[in-house]
């Protein structure tokens, strides 16, 4: 981790579409009365969502007063968890897993093609399609090494294949997510060993 | 009492109120426990650990300042295993602390240093990169080397729960921890230089006195502050002639241990624009004089014409002053005197409680609902206003409010504008009047904005009728207070500096001095007033700087400013409280009495007293309560029947009388330091009226 700060170019204001401020007030009302603040993680998250997948200083700002409390105390909760991109990211955000079982199992390569394709660590590509993020454990160390694209796991992967899902992102294409063998999920690669039947079933 | 705990502190017994922290307990017991985070008047943050003690059956050592204490705890502030475990601490907090020491303006009074002193190793061994960041920007008055930062968060908790102004925050996490302001924008709290003796380390320190004195080599004179009428004790520290800085000093009755950013940071006032000779206009151009030179102008045109002389007092006027011109005046048989230059319709009668803070600042902490008319305090008083957002943090404190709606740093009940809102609440209608009756101890705060007019009298009986109405007056308890902005006033209007028989006030005198009736006008030390209406009247002014007053001047006699005079200050309460002298006054500039005293001898009307204490032992003749130093005397009750009321309350609203809070008294003017924070308060109005702060 490192000293995050807020983008150098930011939008000039932000505001939440009619259906995000609906659904913010929803959540808002899950917390007593005078407790709003306690909406604050959500409510970034979903500004993040509206504002492309980073967090922009008015966004922070707009939901600090969307939940009356001063701007700093947003800010400090904006900047304490890495979840929330203070700077532009692309359209298909990767975070890279760099942790022992991923590291052992190749994300080193996976780096590589990374920067092949995508460049150094926090660009974005030129036609705004990706950019990539080094993350410590995501927790899917079964399925090692993997990513996170956005909101979902690519699992099992090799530098190829990688290369390929980036690739295909690119260019527009939907890429199935999950693990990217033949593996169901985190069963073992090459079909079940145990648990093959249940008792009473065959 | 048998609901107290014992506890055993190093063998030692001591019974305290159950939920007191281990630390306090220790301290009871004189054990002394080193700390960081912990300050006895903000939140319990629990971050340093250096406060570990060693509880009996405890696991492991406990931070002290976090950990209430438990009946027959057994608690080890002093063995080895204590010791080690501060030790240890201190190395974390050492690793990422820079070796700066001898270049860092906190050296010889930081708390890391004295500490390190007992809990330090001799050699760290961390061999890695120090942790490096980023210097912030916090405005005019704060310097930052965030470096030196420990991450106490004193400074986060003094601007959120003390200050009431939430702009200093923790940004990032862990070894990234930062402390800032939003986007490093300036801190707009009046007390903002507090954060400067909260950093038990070098990260925050004063940026006007950056790198010039070294603790050890100022002597520290224990003096009153007079930049408000709050009367804030304060340590002038000087370094040969020169004021070098000033702090505050602890009052648990007026000021705890804040000073507002003027009383802090106005000293290079002090030293600039300075008259420090007497001058005399010839020829429309001021040259300096001799002392007798001047003298002989003012006796020439004040021969004769005796009765046509009028004197005004300033706001920064010692008791003193004040006092020796009052005689003079009243030797040369002139009527025309007065203290109130802002034109405050305060009453000159003998009743104190009229316009005294009755309540007393510490007792706000008292008050069960609040109606402040006409009265900015957040300008006025910051320490004061602190006060009051202290009794609304602790809960059921509703505050009324009529005049000028602006952010107090609490929030509220706007009731209306001007005087009309006042007169119907004085009248019982109204759903805050009967908050008012409700409560126990309710109070109001009547500001010189609602004073300062012309039906100033009105209002102040509406007051009166509203405190009395609602039972703010009873035997133990009187809620109606009148909140100055001038440390001078209270203590003119103790000893009767005021409009004697047959005189004018001081719109009088103006409308007179216009039309030529009044020929010779005396001012001590009044900045504030229109200099265009003392027509062609000879003016004789008695002052420190190069303000309004001396440009319209005459002649002008050089004289002391607060910190280069012992003398009389009474406070907005009424409390009596003397400064020292720290400094000599430039030049020859003389105290404002030696001066009086000398001119009386040339008008030929020689002052009785020789020095000073046959001056104050006349002045306690007349008021005796003078003689109480930081005494609170009982005024009685308010009592509204001798007003004069000529002026019925007009219909319109009460305008704040601190427009500019940097910017009220000569000494302040002359301060570079409080021009930039002017500029920058500005600077903040705007952006926020054009509404880019969302």
């Amino acid at each position: 981790m490192s000293v995050r700060r807020v983008a150098e170019n930011q939008p000039d204001d932000f505001a939440f579409s009619k259906e995000n401020t609906s659904w913010a007030k929803k959540q808002i009302a899950k917390y007593p009365e005078g407790r709003q603040a306690s909406a604050i993680i959500p409510l970034l998250w979903q500004a993040q969502k509206q504002a492309g997948g980073w967090l922009p200083e008015p966004a922070i700002r707009y939901v600090a007063d969307f939940l009356d409390m001063p701007h700093m105390r947003a800010m400090e909760v904006a900047t304490f968890y890495t979840m929330f991109n203070l700077e532009p990211v692309g359209e298909h955000f990767v975070q890279l897993c760099g942790t022992t079982p991923c590291w052992l199992r190749g994300a080193d390569n996976l780096k590589d093609v990374c920067r092949k394709i995508i460049g150094e660590q926090n660009t974005v590509t030129d036609d705004g399609k990706l950019s990539w993020l080094e993350v410590e454990c995501l927790g899917a160390c079964v399925n090692a090494p993997m990513v996170q694209i956005n909101d979902d796991f690519y699992e099992d992967l090799t530098a190829e294949w990688f290369e390929k899902i980036l690739l295909d992102l690119k260019k527009g294409e939907a890429v199935p997510a999950g693990p990217q063998t033949s593996r169901k999920a985190s069963e073992p690669e090459g079909g079940r060993t145990v648990l093959k039947s249940i008792e009473g079933d065959a | 009492m048998s609901d107290l705990v014992k506890v055993n502190v190093d063998g030692v017994e001591v019974e305290v109120a159950p939920g007191t922290t281990i630390l306090q307990a220790c301290e009871e017991a004189g054990a002394e426990i080193p700390r960081f985070c912990y300050h006895e008047r903000l939140s319990i943050a629990g971050n340093c650990r250096m406060c570990l003690v060693n509880v009996k059956n405890a696991p492991k050592p406990v931070a002290s300042c976090a950990m209430p204490v438990a009946p027959d705890m057994e608690v080890d502030t002093k063995s080895e295993a204590v010791q080690a475990a501060r030790e240890g601490v201190m190395e974390f907090l050492l690793i990422n602390h820079p070796l700066d020491c001898p270049i860092c303006d906190q050296g010889g009074e930081c708390d890391l240093q004295d500490q390190a002193f007992g809990y330090g190793v001799d050699e760290s061994r961390f061999q890695d990169n120090k942790r490096a960041v980023e210097d912030k920007n916090m405005g005019p008055l704060v310097k930052t080397i965030m470096t030196r930062c420990i991450q106490c968060t004193r400074c986060v908790r003094f601007a959120t729960e003390v200050a009431g102004v939430p702009e200093i925050g923790a940004i990032g996490r862990g070894e990234d921890m930062e402390i800032t302001t939003y986007l490093e924008a300036s801190l707009s709290s009046e007390l903002s230089g507090n954060v400067i003796d909260l950093c038990p380390v070098g990260a925050l320190t004063s940026k006007p006195y950056a790198f010039t004195a070294r603790p050890w080599e100022l002597k520290k004179t224990e003096t009153i502050d007079v930049m408000d009428a709050v009367g804030s004790n304060i340590r002038v520290d000087t370094r040969g002639r020169e004021v070098m800085r000033i702090l505050p000093r602890n009052h648990d009755d007026v000021n705890e241990e804040w000073l507002s950013d003027k009383s802090r940071f106005v000293w290079d006032g002090l030293n600039t624009q300075r008259i420090d000779s007497p001058y005399i206009r010839k020829d429309g151009k001021l040259e300096p004089a001799s002392w007798s030179e001047a003298f002989e102008v003012i006796a020439e045109k004040v021969k004769g014409q005796e009765n046509n002389t009028a004197a005004i007092a300033g706001d920064l006027a010692c008791a003193e002053g004040m006092k020796a011109l009052k005689d003079l005046m009243a030797q040369l048989g002139s009527p025309h005197l007065d203290c109130r230059q802002d034109g405050a319709k305060l009453p000159t009668n003998a009743n104190r409680a009229n316009y005294l803070f009755n309540t007393g600042i510490a007792q706000i902490e008292e008050a069960d609902a609040l109606l402040i008319i006409g009265s900015n305090p957040r300008r006025e008083a910051p320490v004061l206003n602190a006060r009051i957002r202290k009794r609304w943090v602790a809960g059921d404190f509703p505050i009324g409010m009529i005049g000028q709606d602006e952010d107090l740093t609490y929030p509220v009940t706007h009731l209306g504008n001007g005087s009309e809102t006042l007169a119907e609440l004085a009248s019982g209608k109204g759903s805050f009047f009967s908050t008012l009756k409700k409560a126990k101890r309710p109070m109001l705060i009547i500001g010189q904005s609602a004073l300062a007019r012309e039906d100033g009298f009105a209002v102040l009986e509406a007051a009166i009728e509203l405190a009395t109405q609602s039972k703010m007056i009873s035997d133990d308890w009187n809620g109606f207070n009148v909140l100055h902005i001038a440390a001078s006033r209270v203590a003119g209007l103790d000893i009767g500096f005021t409009p004697q028989e047959g005189g004018q006030d001081v719109d009088g005198i103006l409308e007179s001095a216009s039309s030529g009736d009044i020929k010779t006008v005396f001012l001590l030390g009044a900045d504030e007033i229109d200099m265009s209406r003392l027509g062609g009247s000879f003016v004789v002014y008695v002052g420190t700087h190069g303000d309004a007053g001396a440009h319209r001047a005459d002649v002008i006699l050089p004289a002391a400013t607060y910190t280069e005079k012992q003398a009389i200050y009474v406070n907005t309460e009424g409390r009596v409280q003397m400064t020292e002298q720290a400094t000599f006054p430039p030049g020859e500039a003389r105290e404002d009495w030696k001066i009086f005293r000398a001119l009386s001898e040339v008008l030929g009307e020689k002052l009785p007293y020789d020095n000073v204490e046959t001056l104050r032992a006349s002045m306690f003749e007349t008021a005796p309560h003078l003689a109480a130093l930081d005494e609170l005397v009982d005024a009685g009750a308010p009592d509204a029947s001798s007003f004069n009321v000529d002026v019925p309350l007009s219909d319109a609203p009460f305008v704040n009388s601190v427009q500019d809070f940097y910017f009220t008294n000569p000494i302040a003017r002359a301060s570079k330091i409080m021009a930039e924070c002017s500029i920058q308060a500005q600077a903040k109005d705007v952006s926020e009226g054009t509404g880019t702060n969302g």
